[in-house]
Parts: C-alpha cells; structure tokens; sequence
C-alpha cells in the first residue's frame, strides 16, 4: 500500500460516505463535496511530471493474491500520468459543471456522485496498473459504472436500452481481453505488462500470440467505439450531459485507446496489429464522421464525432507501430504517427469536453437538443456560442486552435506511413489517405453544422419548450476553462511537447528509445506549403461546398437500406438470439418425462456402445461360463415370457401379476445360485410391492382403467432395444476380461475369525460394511416419513386451512 | 374417490386361526433375527416377518383392534431403530477405536450357557425396529386413508 494505491482507491473509499452527505446535509450540493477528491488527485499526479519527463518510472506494489502472481502494482509513466492528468482534470471540471446541471431538489444526487466516483478509481485502475489481471478488474468497473451512469434516469426506456447496450458490447469486449490476458500470461509466464515486455523475443513466434492480438484489439475496439462496435456510444447519450461529456468523450471512450497504447511495445511487432489497428480506425474515422452529418440531435452529432475522433486516434495508433519495422530511426518519420496520436488525445479530450459542456448548456437553457428546433441563440448566448465555435473550428481542424496542429500532423502520419514500402503498401496503400481526406471533408461539415444550426439562422421560440438565456456562470467556467486551453494549446503547442507527450510516445515506442532513436518532438503552427496544407485546403473547401449544397444530398442518407444499418443488425442479433432460444428450448423441453427418458436413454446408448466401439472393448470369451443346467433354462423362459407378456398385456392387473411372477421367478433364481438371504428378502418385498400397486390400482379413476394395450411406437421399441443390447454387450464384455481376482476370499476366510459369525452375508451387511446398512435403513426410514406426510398432509393442498 | 364400507363379516375361522399363527409367525421372525448372525436371516429379513404377523392381525380384525393390542406409534419404533443403529456404531468411538467398529465375546450366561455376544447384533436391532416401524407406518398411513 502506497500513497499511489491510495490516490487510486481515494474516489471509491470516499464515495462510501457520499449517500451520508447527500441525506444529511441536503441544503449543500453534494457535488461540491465530490469536488475535492479530483482536486487533490490532480494536484497529486501533477507532481509527477517533472519526473515522468526525465524518464522516469514510478512502481508501487500491494500485494494481493501473491500465491496466484496477482498483485495490485501500480506503474506510472509518462502515457499512465498524460491518462491519469486527463481523467483528474476533466473530473474536476464534469464534477463542477454537474453540479450547476443537476437539480439538488430533483435529482438522486447521492447514487450519481457514487456512481461517478466508482468510475474515476476505475479508470484511475485501468490507466495505472501494470498487473494484467488488475487491469481487467478495473476495466470491468468502468463498465459497470458506465452502465449505471447511463441508465441514471432509470425510468426512460431508452436509457436502459442505451445502459443495456453499452454493457453488453463492453463486456464482450472485456471478457475477450480476458482471453488474450490468459493466453498471452500463460506464454510469457507472468501477469505484469512490463515482465510480458522484457520476455518478448521467446513469445513473439508462439503461434498463440496472434490470438492475443485479436482478443486485445477485441476489448480496445468495443470499448473506444470502433467500428463495427462503435454502435452502443450514440444510444449512451441518453445518460446526463457530465457523464457523457466526462466518460464519452474525454475518458472511457479513451480506455481503449490507452489499451492499444500500453500493449503496443508488446503487440506492435506483429504486422496483424498494423493492419488492424490503422484499418479499423481510418474507416471508423470515415463512417463516423459520414454519420455525423445525418444526426439532428446535438449530443447524437458529437457521439458520432467521438466516434470518427476516435478512429482517428487509433488509426494514427496503428500507423505509429510502422515505426518499429524501419531501420531509418534517427530521422523520426515515422514515430510523428504515435506523437500526433497523443497530441490529438489532448486536444480532443478539451475540445470534446467543451462541447459536450456547451449541448449539455443549450439543453438545460432551451429545453431541446434537436437542432431543427434550434437556432438564431447567437445574441441570446453569446459565451455558449464562443465556446461552441472555438471547439468545432478547432475539431474542424482550423488554425490557430489546437485541432489543425494535429490534424497537420496526422495527415503527415498517413502521407509517411501509406507512401512508405512497408507491408506491401503501396500497392493499396492510397485508401489510407483517401478515407482520411473525405472523414476529415465530413469533420468539417458537421463542425459547422452544430454552429451554423444551433447559434444562426432564424429564431424559432414557438419550437422550444423554455425560454432560452444563459447559463449560470458556473456552469460556463468549466467549458471555458478547456476552450481556453483550446486556444493556449493551438498557440503555444511546444508547453506540451516536452511534458506531456515525448514522456508518453516513449512509453508507447520503448523499441525505438531502446535502439537509441531519438524521439524529436517539436510543434510549429507553420511548416511551410506542402501536400498536408494543401490537403487542408481542400479540406476547407470541399467542406464549404459540401456544407451550401447540404439540403440537396441530405436524402442520399435516407436512401441506405434500414435492414443493413448496424443497429438493426444488433436488434436482430439480440431478437433472433432470444427467439432462437425459445424455440431451441421448447423443442427440446417438451416437459413430457417420456422425451426425457428418449434422451437420456438415447445418450447412454450412443456413449456406451461409442465407447465399446472405440476403445475396442468388447470381447466375449466362454472359459468363464459355468455350465448351464435345466432348471436355470426353464427359469429363465418363465422370466423372459412373464417380462414379455408384460409390454403386451391388454390390462394393467396382469401387468401387476405379471410383475409378480418375475419378482418370484428372481427369487427362485436366487434359490438356485445359493442366496438364501437374498431369496427370503425378495419373497417378502415381492409380495409387499404387488400388494402396494393393487392398492394403487384400485385407487385409479374409473377413466383411466379401461383396458388397453400399450401402443406401438417404433423409436421406442427401437431405444429399449438398444438400451437391452448395449446392456448385454457390456455385461458379455465385463464378464469375458476380469482384470483382478475377487476380494470375497478374504471374507471367507474371516468371517468367524474377525467377526464371529457364520451368515457371511449378513456379517458383511451388518460388521464388514455396516456403514451402507446405516444409511440404507436411513433411506428406509426417509421413505416412511415421506409417504405419512404425502398422505397425512395432502388434503391441504399446501394451503393452511 | 369411494369410501369403502366398514366391513362386518363373521370371519370366525380367520379371526381365530390368526390369534395363534401370529404368534408362530412372529415366533419365526424372533428366529430370523437372532439366526441371523450363523444362519439365513437377519433384521431386515426378521423386521418384515414380524410386519407381516401384523399385518395379518391388521386383515383378520382391523385397525382400531391392532392399534388396541399394539399401542405404538411406529413411527417412534423408526426413530428408535435409527437411534440404535447410530448409537451401536459411535459407541466403538468411546473405545477409542473407528466408527463402527464391533466387539464380541463370550459369556457364561444363566440359562443359555456358553454364548457370544456380539454389538452386530445390537446394530442388527436397530435394523430390525427400522423396518417393522417403516413397513408398518406405511400400511397403516394407506389403510387409514381412503
């Protein structure tokens, strides 16, 4: 236990005495107590920083579960403290903007502050530990968390449809990071990242390795909105604005990115990875911001905007990975993919928050969200639309904000890594930044659209439910705080450089540091005319045009096929796999005993003689046979024709005398083997069992006691005889291969000597194996208790009368 | 379901007949069980003879009579057979040796002379009351229904 476990765990301990607060102290917004747990965390990892940029790491280990090598160690470097600045910091602004946002009268204050706490140790958990298996924990909390915050209006339907997707596409994608935790611990031997890392050399080649890829992509793509997963961020939007602009935007989204992040020294080798990565992000980039355009609701737009940003960063994520497989390290090409990766993790974090912020504003202050309603609040809400514009031009990508610095940086990325030779690129390598041009064109339009529809244009007053105005102060510093650092950051992008991203970059390029490559990181505002200004240019216009001529292309969308969009595939997914297994279930649950018994019978048979068949065990062999005498052959007949008789009997009496007679043909039987013990027994049980069913015949309703014979169904006859075959096979087998002689010698030779007695099978029920005989009159007893309270107490019918 | 009529016949040669061959029967089953132990026989083979010698007195006569001559409730007699079967098999643990762990010897007993004497046969007992208990509560429990 160190102060660092306690920086981690200090939400979750404090969240204990939220609900006390929030009951005792109604008069004071909960949230200002909140507020001083990120407040100190921030203050806590900014004193970090100046040793995070000299290189250095700081580790912490609690132990756990030492006997199993899970221990909760705590590793901070310069990619876990950029994460744990982010999620402090933008905490601290979402617990300042939630609390002007939400009602203290209204709402259930206590339970969303709980809620949100739980979630900042997660993801404080996922960004800081080094054990896999810690990591996985703490994921799976922010899952959880997630899915609470979002259905936090619990009564909306579609709040618990979007808290319900979301869980279910998250914890697919955790369980699958489990799989590759598993696998890629079992080759390297151990749970910790950096022990993973150190034995690289011997586990790249195991053939396993390229799963854990799979699994690991799995879990990074469900939880930062990739495509096809990307499905369950637009339907989270239903959760209050400060969760959607703290975990939607800014950090859990981010999870996944972090994750691509921290196990790219391990994975980024394999070229699965490249291709993966930089494909699926570079078309989530496209699809997302292709989708953007068609959303009329505001947050509905930034959820798509997440999602393309996102892609974005992953897809400069993967490009980042080509830095490994080139022998060029000193002139730093190639790591400007990872740098530019980072650098648009922090601008987006800001920019995203902020606009979030100012929806979640114009929301409370307008009572609506859809922009068709919305419009003209430019004179109403001058400070929202400033920070409105400063955050779309930057996501746009226009100077000076922050977003045209990275995304300068990442079409440079894309230029350097598609033009190079690697992985066979060129050969297809143009769609790279073919898609990236038309995302970023996309980007563009749905900037100006939230501006554009939201803040100009015509008021329409009658369409809004409230009275627009401005919002509370407190409510506007949050935004203006991170659009501040919009603009600061677009201005002075150098402040970071040094301490904030190469100390990441390293820690996601280990290789190139450890080859003695230089990791360069320097931003300007201005690099000259070159392909990425002009493609910037083209950007801009393109977008205009695209922007004017919105009202004629807009239809194109409506023109996609419903059946084909990835929401409808996932309702049918969840529908088809509820139907299917109803239908799988009441096919095969008939609730009728007799298709139970088809089964069980059926799969006995097919074991068994599959087992016979296969281990090549059936023998038959005649020396072990004793010789056969008459009477046992009379006997026999007597047996087999009263057990036949009985399946063909017209009526049930003569089944029971039938019954009988084989009851006292076994008897007899047990005469002539020599068990007169036995003999006695079955006589008297016999003739009690008989005298029971008549008592239960004559009990039968008149209806059912009519005569008839038993009908005739084939796959029955078939199974029984099947079930008598393979019996008879396994008796003949069992019989003709003895391994071991018999132990009854021994009870021969002791019965009078040990036990003084004579009767051996009475010595062995009562002396030798008297343990059986204790619990077999236990069974006895049971049965006679049962059938008093049958009898006694069924009049009631479980009803006191 | 029909209630059956509460017979009043004159069996006078069955009711009579039963008065002495219950007791040979019953003699019979005390002889199942204590042969037991050297010959056929046993509890559980004794416990249902000596069930049966009262379910015979149950047919000649009735309930009520049976319940007159034998004022037990049996499932009491159960209990008690289970209580000696545990009791014989823990007793070994007061002698510091495993569960169920018999002992036998022999005695000078008065009248019997030379006899062994065997704790199985204390086990055997509680068999024995287990099986009349059971076999009885269950034909009594479905006779006094209807």
């Amino acid at each position: 236990m160190s102060v660092m476990h306690g920086a981690i765990l200090l939400p979750i301990l404090i969240s204990l005495f939220i609900p006390l607060l929030a009951k005792r102290l109604p008069n004071i917004h909960t949230g200002w107590f909140v507020l001083v747990v990120p407040v100190l965390l921030v203050s806590y990892f900014s004193r970090f920083l100046p040793g995070t940029m000299s290189g250095k790491t700081f580790t912490a280990r609690m132990p756990w579960i030492p006997s199993l090598g899970i221990d909760f160690v705590t590793y901070l470097d310069g990619l876990g403290l950029l994460f744990a600045l982010l999620i402090t910091g933008i905490g601290t602004l979402v617990v300042l903007y939630s609390i002007f946002y939400l009602d203290a009268k209204k709402e259930a204050l206590g339970t969303f502050y709980v809620y949100l706490l739980m979630f900042m140790t997660a993801m404080l958990g996922v960004v800081l530990s080094d054990n896999m298996i810690v990591l996985y924990l703490f994921w799976e909390l922010t899952s959880i968390s997630s899915f609470l915050l979002i259905a936090y209006w619990y009564e909306r339907e579609r709040s618990r449809y979007g808290a319900q997707k979301s869980m279910l596409i998250t914890v697919f994608g955790g369980l699958a990071m489990l799989g590759g935790i598993a696998i890629l611990s079992t080759l390297s031997g151990s749970f910790s990242i950096r022990e993973t890392y150190a034995s690289l050399e011997s586990i790249q080649g195991e053939s396993f390795f390229t799963v854990a890829v799979v699994l690991f992509l799995l879990a990074a793509f469900t939880k930062s909105a990739q495509f096809p997963f990307h499905i369950w961020l637009p339907d989270a939007m239903e959760a209050p604005t400060p969760v959607s602009a703290y975990l939607h935007s800014a950090t859990m989204v981010k999870a996944g990115l972090y994750l691509v992040a921290r196990f790219s020294p391990i994975f980024a080798g394999e070229s699965l990875w490249f291709y993966l990565v930089s494909s699926v992000g570079i078309f989530t980039l496209f699809w997302g911001s292709l989708n953007a355009v068609k959303q009329h609701d505001l947050k509905g737009i930034l959820a798509y905007s997440t999602i393309s940003q996102l892609g974005l960063i992953m897809s400069l994520l993967g490009l980042g990975a080509a830095a490994l497989h080139v022998d060029a390290l000193d002139d730093g090409l190639y790591t400007i993919a990872t740098v530019a990766a980072i650098f648009h993790l922090i601008n987006h974090a800001t920019f995203k928050g902020s606009l979030f912020m100012m929806a979640g504003i114009v929301d409370h202050e307008t009572g609506t969200r859809d922009i068709r309603k919305l419009g003209g609040l430019a004179q109403l809400m001058p400070i929202s639309m400033t920070i409105a514009m400063i955050g779309t031009l930057s996501m746009a990508g226009i100077p000076p904000f922050n977003g045209f610095l990275s995304k300068e940086m990442f079409l440079t990325g894309v230029l350097q890594v598609s033009g190079s030779d690697l992985f066979h690129l060129p050969s297809y390598g143009w769609i790279i930044p073919v898609l990236a041009v038309v995302g970023s064109i996309f980007t563009f339009v749905y900037s100006l659209l939230i501006v554009r529809k939201t803040f100009f244009g015509k008021r329409q007053d009658d369409q809004l439910p409230k009275t627009p105005h401005e919002a509370p102060i407190g409510m506007l510093i949050p935004p203006l705080v991170l659009v501040s650092l919009v603009v600061i950051i677009g201005l002075f992008p150098n402040i970071l450089s040094n301490t904030l991203i190469r100390p990441a970059v390293e820690a996601i390029l280990p290789q190139v540091v450890d080859a003695g490559g230089k990791i360069d990181v320097h931003i300007s505002m201005w690099h000259g005319f070159n392909t990425e200004l002009f493609l910037t240019l083209v950007i801009i216009s393109a977008g205009i045009i695209l922007y004017k001529t919105l009202p004629r292309w807009q239809s194109l969308y409506h023109r996609m096929p419903r059946d084909v969009s990835l929401n409808h595939q996932y309702d049918a997914l969840l529908r088809h796999g509820e139907q299917t297994s109803t239908r799988i279930h009441d096919t095969v649950m008939t609730g009728y005993m007799r298709s139970y018994l088809v089964y069980i019978f059926g799969f006995v048979v097919i074991l068994i003689l599959t087992a016979l068949y296969g281990f090549d065990a059936f023998r038959f062999a005649v020396d072990p046979i004793s010789s056969i005498h008459a009477y046992e052959i009379i006997l026999a007949l007597v047996l087999v024709s009263s057990a036949l008789s009985i399946t063909f009997a017209r009526s049930r009496l003569t089944s029971i005398i039938l019954l009988g007679v084989t009851g006292y043909t076994v008897a007899l039987f047990f005469v002539l083997f020599r068990a007169p013990d036995l003999a006695l027994t079955q006589l008297v049980i016999e003739t009690v069992s008989v005298a029971l069913f008549l008592l239960v015949f004559y009990r039968l309703p008149e209806i059912s006691r009519k005569e008839e014979r038993i009908p005739f169904k084939l796959g029955n006859a078939l199974i029984s005889a099947l079930v008598g075959l393979t019996v008879t096979l396994v008796a003949l087998a069992s019989l003709s291969q003895r391994s071991f002689a018999s132990i009854a010698k021994y009870y021969i030779d002791n019965v009078a000597d040990l036990a003084a007695g004579g009767n051996m099978v009475n010595v062995i029920l009562v002396d030798f194996r008297g343990f059986d005989t204790l619990f077999e009159i236990a069974v006895l007893a049971l049965a006679g208790i049962g059938i008093y309270t049958m009898i006694k107490f069924r009049r009631t019918g479980g009803i006191d009368k | 379901m029909k209630k059956q009529a509460k017979k009043h016949t004159n069996d006078v040669i069955l009711e009579s007949a039963t008065s002495f061959i219950t007791f040979i029967i019953f003699l019979f089953a005390v002889y199942l069980f204590f042969a037991g132990h050297y010959t056929p026989g046993g509890g559980f083979i004794g416990g249902l003879v000596t069930a049966s010698a009262l379910v015979l007195i149950l047919l000649a006569y009735d309930i009520k009579t049976l319940r007159r001559i034998l004022p037990f409730d049996y499932k009491w007699i159960t209990a008690l057979g289970m209580l000696i079967a545990v009791l014989t098999a823990s007793g070994a643990l007061v002698f510091n040796v495993p569960f169920f762990t018999h002992a036998h010897d022999y005695f000078n007993l008065p009248l019997f002379g030379k006899t062994s004497l065997h704790t199985a046969m204390l086990f055997d007992l509680g068999v024995y009351l287990v099986v009349v208990g059971v076999t009885m509560t269950i034909i009594q429990t479905i006779g006094e229904s209807d």
